[in-house]
C-alpha cells in the first residue's frame, strides 16, 4: 500500500509541475503541444515491451505486439509531426 | 545495475520537462520536442537492456512496423488534416495504454496473491477504463473532423440516459472485478462497456466543440499512461503521463473559457448542431451589403490598416496560401497587415496558428485576442474569412445563448468585409448581427475562389 501512495506522491508532484511548465505555452504553440504531449502519453510502450520480458501465451503476445505497434506509431509519428509542424514557424522582422 | 536504470529514467523525466519548458517560445520550441523525443529513446533502450525480451522478433517487427506507419503519416499529412490527425494520435496512445492493461489483467488471473491484488486490480480497472474511454472517443472524434461522420452532436435525453446507466454499470462491473471474483468474460464486458461509454461521449459533442473534446483526450491519453505506470509500479510512465494529462487539462480550460462554457455544458449540452434553428433572430426585413471581389480589393488596396480574422472556413476551403498573396500586395501597397486569432477558431487549440505558418505568415504578425481587441478602433478594415460565431457581437447581449463569449470586436474596426458562403449563422446556430451594419460589406462565394479573385482584382489596382 506504501508503494501505491509513493505512486499517487509521484503523479501529484509531476501533474503539478506540468501545470506550471505548460500554462506559460503561448496560444500559437498549442498545437504542437498537443501533439508532442501526444507523443509522450505514447510513454506506456514501455509497459508493452515490459510485456514480453516473461513467458507469455499466443494471446498475450498479440496483445503485446499490437500494442508495441499502436504505441510506436504514435511516438514516430507524434515527434516527427510536431518537428514539421514547429519548423514551419518562422519569425520575420516585423514590418512598420 | 538497477541504480543505473533509475538513474537513467530519471534523466529521461527530466529531459521531458526541460524540453516542455522549451515549448514556451516558438525559437526553442523545436529543440525541446527534439530533447523529448530523445529522452522517449533513452528510456526505450534501458528498458530493453534491462528486461530483455524473450522473443525479439514480436518486438523488433511491431517497432518496425509501426515507426514505418508514423513516419509516412508524419511527412504526408497535410496541414489542413491536423485536427484528425491529432484525434488518431490520441486513440492510438490510449489504445496501447488499454491493452496493456488488458495483458497484465491476463497476467493477474493466472498468478495474484490475494493481499495485493486489491491495489493491482483496481489499477488495471481505472487503466482499462481510461484508455478504452480514450481510444474509442478518439476514434469518433478523428471521423468527425475527418467528416467520415456527422459534425453534429449525437444526443437527446434517451441517449443521455443511456450514457448514465452504461457509466453507472461499468462502474459496477469495475467494482465486482476488483473485490468479487475476477474472471476473463467479466472483463471484457467491462472493456465493451467502456469503449461504447467513448463513443457516446464524444459523439455526443459537436463539430464546433471539437477544440475541447481534442483537448480532453489529450489529457485522458496521458492519464492512460500514467494509469499503466501505476499498474506496472514503474515511474517514468507515471510521470510522463501526469504531465499529459496536465497540459491536457490546461487546454481544456482554456478552451472552456474561451466560449464561456463550463466542461459539463460542452459535453451534454448537444451545442454546435450548424445550421439548425437558423436565423433564430430573424434575418427577415434586413439587408446586407454586398460586394464583388473588384468592390472588395478597392476598400482593402486603399485601407492603410487591415486586420484578418481568419475561422474554420479559410482551413476547410485550404485558402491560407491564397490569403497569404493577397496579405504580401496589401503589404507592398503600404497596407499594415495583422491577423487575429480567437483561441478556439478552428477545430483544434493554435489551428489558425499552424494553418497560417503553413503558409508562411510569421508569427508576429498573429495576434491573440486579449492583444488585438484594442486594435479594432484603429483599424481601417478589418477582413473576416470563415469565422462566424468568433466574432458575433451577440455575445455583449446578455440575453443571448453565446453571452459572455469572448469575442473579436471586429465591429469596431471602420470598416468590415466578411468572406463568407451565405448568410448561414454558425455552430451557435444562431444569426450575426455583424452582417447587418452598414460599414460591413458581404462578399459571398466559397473562400478559396474568392480569394483568388481578390488577389487578381487587387493586382489590378493601379
Amino acid at each position: 500500500m506504501s508503494d501505491l501512495l509513493l505512486a499517487l506522491g509521484v503523479f501529484a508532484g509531476s501533474f503539478g509541475i506540468g501545470y506550471l511548465l505548460i500554462s506559460r505555452v503561448p496560444p500559437q504553440l498549442h498545437t504542437p503541444l498537443m501533439s508532442m504531449t501526444n507523443a509522450i502519453s505514447a510513454i506506456t510502450i514501455l509497459g508493452a515491451l515490459l510485456l514480453f520480458s516473461v513467458e507469455m501465451s499466443p494471446g498475450q503476445k498479440a496483445v503485446g505486439a499490437l500494442a508495441v505497434v499502436m504505441a510506436i506509431f504514435n511516438v514516430v509519428g507524434g515527434f516527427a509531426i510536431t518537428d514539421r509542424m514547429l519548423g514551419m514557424f518562422r519569425e520575420r522582422s516585423r514590418k512598420s | 545495475m538497477y541504480f543505473i536504470e533509475h538513474l537513467i529514467y530519471l534523466l529521461s523525466a527530466l529531459l521531458f520537462v526541460v524540453g516542455l519548458k522549451q515549448l514556451s517560445s516558438p525559437a526553442t520550441a523545436r529543440r525541446g520536442n527534439l530533447m523529448a523525443s530523445f529522452a522517449m529513446l533513452l528510456a526505450l533502450v534501458v528498458t530493453l537492456v534491462q528486461y530483455p525480451p524473450i522473443t525479439w522478433t514480436w518486438i523488433v517487427s511491431g517497432i518496425i512496423l509501426g515507426s514505418l506507419i508514423g513516419a509516412v503519416a508524419a511527412r504526408t499529412v497535410k496541414m489542413t488534416a491536423m485536427p484528425e490527425m491529432v484525434g488518431l494520435f490520441n486513440g492510438f496512445g490510449g489504445g496501447a495504454s488499454a491493452l496493456v492493461a488488458f495483458a497484465e489483467f491476463l497476467h493477474f488471473l493466472k498468478d495474484h496473491t490475494p493481499q495485493a491484488s486489491l491495489a493491482e486490480a483496481s489499477t488495471i480497472q481505472l487503466g482499462m477504463l481510461i484508455g478504452a474511454v480514450t481510444f474509442s472517443g478518439s476514434l469518433v472524434a478523428f471521423g468527425k473532423l475527418a467528416g467520415w461522420i456527422t459534425g453534429n452532436p449525437v444526443t437527446n435525453r434517451f441517449i443521455q440516459t443511456v450514457t448514465a446507466l452504461l457509466f453507472v454499470a461499468t462502474l459496477g462491473v469495475g467494482v465486482y472485478l476488483v473485490l468479487g471474483e475476477p474472471t476473463l468474460p467479466l472483463f471484457l464486458v467491462f472493456t465493451a462497456g467502456a469503449l461504447i461509454l467513448g463513443v457516446l461521449l464524444v459523439n455526443a459533442i459537436g463539430g464546433a466543440d471539437m477544440p475541447v473534446a481534442i483537448s480532453l483526450l489529450n489529457s485522458y491519453s496521458g492519464l492512460a499512461a500514467s494509469a499503466a505506470g501505476f499498474i506496472l509500479g514503474n515511474n517514468i510512465l507515471i510521470i510522463a503521463g501526469a504531465l499529459v494529462g496536465a497540459s491536457g487539462m490546461i487546454l481544456t480550460n482554456l478552451m472552456c473559457k474561451a466560449m464561456n462554457r463550463s466542461l459539463a455544458n460542452v459535453m451534454f449540452g448537444g451545442f454546435g448542431v450548424e445550421g439548425a434553428t437558423a436565423a433564430a433572430v430573424g434575418a427577415e426585413g434586413k439587408t446586407v451589403r454586398s460586394v464583388d471581389a473588384e468592390g472588395a480589393a478597392m476598400i482593402l488596396g486603399y485601407a492603410r490598416s487591415v486586420i484578418v480574422v481568419p475561422g474554420y472556413g479559410l482551413a476547410v476551403a485550404q485558402a491560407q496560401h491564397d490569403l497569404k498573396k493577397l496579405c504580401d500586395l496589401l503589404e507592398e501597397r503600404g497596407v499594415d497587415v495583422k491577423f487575429a486569432i480567437h483561441p478556439v477558431a478552428g477545430r483544434m487549440p493554435g489551428h489558425m496558428n499552424v494553418l497560417l505558418a503553413e503558409a508562411d505568415v510569421p508569427y508576429n504578425k498573429l495576434y491573440d485576442l486579449d492583444e488585438i481587441n484594442d486594435m479594432f478602433p484603429d483599424t481601417d478594415v478589418a477582413l473576416v474569412v470563415g469565422a462566424n460565431d468568433v466574432v458575433n457581437p451577440e455575445a455583449r447581449n446578455p440575453k443571448s445563448i453565446i453571452a459572455g463569449m469572448p469575442i473579436l470586436d471586429v465591429d469596431k474596426a471602420r470598416q468590415v468585409i466578411v468572406m463568407k458562403r451565405s448568410l448561414a449563422p454558425g455552430f451557435a446556430g444562431l444569426d450575426n448581427p455583424l452582417f447587418y451594419l452598414d460599414k460591413t460589406f458581404m462578399f459571398f462565394g466559397s473562400a478559396k475562389p474568392s480569394m483568388q479573385d481578390l488577389v487578381r482584382a487587387v493586382r489590378e489596382l493601379s
